[in-house]
């Protein structure tokens, strides 16, 4: 099922020869007009940040237009319809593994940080701070690894369940060489200190712009995938995918809203300013983990899951119901982020309750995936990528009816600012998004290297028991940190005194910050084995003590 | 292509569509999913009746419960002030030097003085008041300011150098940088003062060239036999208590750029009766005077 060759020849619906391809012509515009924008900024930049970042994006179209004009030469711009396009899901493989270490790495590095604020301090290296690093850690694993293993999973799974190649020629490869040319003038500002300074949007107006162009162009590749699709039906998954790919355009469009102080400068002032602000960013902040983080790891799920179990998804009601469920609930959500603050307390109500209906919602996928593999639990022994794919939806489930707890006003008023917070999001990150990419990474790296099996299934078994250790280790202690400090923050005396200054509850985090980066540690270990396993994978070795069994043979 | 079937392990009927060999069931919604999903939307429905929620024209619902953010916080505030007052009140009719014989009073005062404390000072102070390299400590007897408890109380009032008009000031001269010394002469000096404190490694023979240069400069301030002056907030030479750092490279540095901090005034932020719990707490730490 996963051969490169389609089960039934297309016909051409060819974007022309060579010479008149629509699509070459755009991405060359693209470049020509971005290389002209480049060579400007970088001459006419009125900050270093902004110089650095315009003096990549120059070399980034060049290259781009001389890799063009290379692969035309070579005749490797031409497309056949009769075959899947492959090349870029396998660069979207490596750019995922690559960039979930370092990701991982930062993570590890500022939580070392938080325990022993001296590590990595130098004063003559400012972008080593924890405030420069900290946007890199989150962004690395979220926008760099997630976005990667999103488009590169969602390239794979629209045209083996549309069974049509790509749509858009040579805008796949635009799209994924666009963005990750985001994340790297994104991280080049972080470390020279240009931010937008809202969490989680924090790449400059520049990059701004420049994922809207991409972000387009993915959309357009999505649909237009869809849209030639040879299957009556659009499967589950996509709808997922595509929910994320509209939504995540919305959202990055209006939060970004914001005027350049200059053309030429990396300065810009967002179009929102106080409480207005924090709603939008939040707004934002919220449906980037609803869209990006869930909805589009759900279309990682319905595929994967059921591909891997080799049963049927367990109920179609049940995902169309959940699914405009999901999509309508969580759009309401976000306000329960700034509960007890200027904030009116209408808006907090509304976006408590929306929290709290979203709850089922969430778990209707949590019971799809689940679910599908009844028939097929036997294979939770035997096939430890099956393992980290469940492994992936039960930390789902945990951390979908966790957020909805921790929206309530009243336990909000303990957990709100503290490591409970945390926690949360990293049950969320590591333990669904995290393992499910994991899972998927695992099945992809086979089927698109044409390899019989993994290079070792014990070290997928070690993988799995090294993030899930890791990732008990760090929620447990932000749990037990995060409800101590909020008992501290909150105490009083026999006086009406605060009974604990701060400095005092930092000084009682300090056991806690130590586990939490051990547990950081162990998974990103884990992903450094799977780094290693899927290269060995890829090259097309088999450990020598598991043979390749009559059943893999077959 | 549709071709509805019956899975064998379930009985149930699948869609009849199939995506790269992938089927699905039609399971009907769990009777339980869906009675949570109806609970919850019923839930938001009385929490929207009883509480604030949904925004009007110019307002918004305001709930049966009335419920308000603002308002409760008003009254806790109060409330905590109102209990908290009696004893306030009983602190600022005692004279200051007898809160520390009234036993209620002193632990009343050392608790408001603590919690201010650790919010407030202990950033530049250390949470035990023990100092810093610049900030002094508080835990000894050593007092470069007066070290009474009014004199405390006027340093915390209006600070050290806050650009307050009743601020203490002082200020060291750069003897080096500003070239009021020459090497060799900031290094005697370096040398006398290292011999004041009794240090074993000051150079015996620098000393007593630098006793002349002291003379000629510092003892306006510090005085003839290097005991300092708190009413100028010149510090004694003597105790082998440094501001600074005691090692010779940290006395000359404070010689040559004449180093002095900031404090802030805190009358600005703190009310009259929590400076004078700051006050009794900060005086029992060491040896106020």
């Amino acid at each position: 099922m996963s051969d490169a060759t389609l089960a039934v020849p297309l016909r051409l619906n060819g974007l022309g020869k060579p010479g008149q391809r629509i699509d070459v012509l755009i991405v060359s515009v693209i470049c020509v007009l971005g290389l002209l924008w480049g060579i400007s900024a970088t001459a006419l930049a009125h900050d270093l940040g902004m110089r650095v970042i315009a003096a990549i994006f120059t070399i980034a179209f060049a290259g781009g237009l001389f890799a063009i004009s290379f692969a035309g030469s070579k005749g490797n711009l031409a497309i056949d319809e009769a075959v899947y396009l492959d090349g870029v899901i396998k660069a979207g493989v490596i750019a995922a593994s690559f960039w979930g270490i370092v990701g991982m790495l930062v993570g590890v590095i500022i939580a070392s940080q938080l325990a022993f604020p001296d590590f990595l301090y130098f004063k003559e290296f400012g972008f080593l701070n924890f405030g420069r690093l900290r946007p890199i850690h989150t962004s690395g694993v979220i926008f760099a690894f997630g976005g990667n293993v999103l488009i590169a999973t969602s390239f794979y799974v629209v045209q083996r369940t549309s069974r049509a190649r790509l749509f858009g020629g040579l805008l796949g490869s635009f799209v994924f060489w666009g963005y990750n040319l985001v994340i790297v003038t994104a991280a080049t500002g972080y470390i020279l200190g240009v931010t937008s300074g809202q969490e989680y949007a924090e790449p400059n107006w520049v990059v701004d712009i420049w994922l809207t162009i991409v972000w387009v162009a993915y959309l357009v590749v999505f649909l237009g995938t869809l849209w030639k699709r040879k299957e009556p039906h659009i499967y589950v998954a996509n709808w997922f995918y595509l929910a994320f790919i509209v939504t995540i355009a919305i959202l990055h469009l209006v939060n970004n809203l914001a005027v350049p102080t200059s053309p030429w400068s990396s300065k810009a002032y967002s179009l929102f300013s106080g409480v207005q602000n924090a709603m939008t960013q939040w707004w934002y902040g919220h449906n980037a983990v609803g869209f990006f983080l869930t909805a589009g790891f759900l279309g990682i799920m319905y595929y994967f899951v059921p591909k891997r179990a080799e049963r049927p998804v367990y109920s179609y009601q049940l995902s169309i119901i959940h699914f405009w469920a999901l999509i309508f609930t969580y759009m309401w959500a976000g306000p329960h982020h700034l509960h007890y603050t200027a904030l009116p307390q209408w808006v907090q109500t509304l976006g408590m309750t929306f929290s709290i209906i979203l709850w089922m919602p969430s778990w209707g996928g949590m019971i799809n995936g689940l679910m599908t593999l009844s028939g097929a639990w036997d294979k939770l022994r035997t096939d430890p990528v099956l393992r980290m794919l469940v492994a992936s939806i039960a930390f789902y489930g945990m951390s979908t009816f966790e957020g909805p707890a921790m929206s309530i006003r009243a336990v909000n008023s303990l957990s709100h600012y503290t490591d409970w917070t945390i926690g949360h999001v990293h049950s969320g990150a590591l333990g669904w998004v995290g393992m499910v990419s994991f899972g998927a990474l695992y099945c992809l790296t086979p089927w698109l290297w044409k390899r019989k099996r993994l290079y070792s299934e014990k070290l997928v078994e070690a993988h799995f028991w090294l993030s899930t250790i890791g990732i008990l280790f760090y929620i447990t202690s932000m749990w037990v940190s995060g409800i101590m400090q909020g008992l501290m923050w909150r105490a009083y005396n026999e006086f009406g005194f605060l009974q604990y200054s701060f400095v005092e509850s930092v000084k009682a985090m300090k056991p806690y910050y130590i586990i939490r980066a051990t547990g950081g540690l162990m998974f990103m270990a884990g992903a450094c084995v799977m780094a290693y396993n899927l290269w060995r994978t890829a090259k097309g070795d088999v450990a020598a003590s598991e043979p390749i069994t009559e059943a893999q043979e077959a | 292509m549709s071709k509805r079937e019956i899975d064998d392990h379930s009985g149930v009927e699948t869609t009849g569509h199939e995506w790269d060999g992938i089927k699905e069931l039609n399971h009907p919604l769990p009777k339980w999913w869906l009675y949570i999903l109806y609970g919850s939307i019923i839930w938001s429905f009385g929490y929207w009746v009883a509480y604030p929620a949904w925004p009007t024209l110019n307002s918004y619902t305001h709930g049966i419960l009335k419920n308000s953010d603002r308002a409760r916080v008003t009254t806790e505030v109060a409330a905590l002030k109102s209990a908290r007052a009696p004893m306030f009140a009983k602190m600022q009719a005692t004279p200051i030097e007898q809160v520390k014989s009234n036993e209620e009073l002193f632990q009343f005062a050392q608790e408001a003085g603590k919690s201010t404390f650790n919010d407030n000072c202990a950033t530049c102070h250390g949470a035990g008041g023990q100092g810093n390299k610049g900030f002094p400590s508080l835990v000894d007897d050593v007092w470069i300011w007066d070290g009474t408890y009014e004199g405390i109380r006027q340093t915390i009032n209006f600070g050290i150098r806050s650009g307050h008009d009743q601020a203490r000031i002082s200020a060291m001269p750069a003897f080096g940088r500003d070239g009021m010394l020459d090497a060799g002469q900031a290094g005697d000096v370096t040398e006398y003062v290292m011999s004041l404190s009794k240090m074993a490694d000051a150079n015996a023979g620098k000393a007593a060239r630098g006793a002349a240069v002291y003379a000629a400069n510092c003892v306006v301030c510090h005085g003839a036999t290097g005991a300092g002056d708190a009413a100028q907030g010149a510090p004694n030479l003597t105790d082998a208590e440094w501001l600074y750092g005691g090692s010779r490279a940290d006395i000359a540095a404070q010689i040559h750029n004449g180093r002095g901090g900031v404090m802030p005034a805190w009358s600005a932020k703190l009310d009259a009766e929590t400076v004078t719990a700051l006050t009794v707490y900060v005086h029992s730490l060491g040896g106020g005077k």
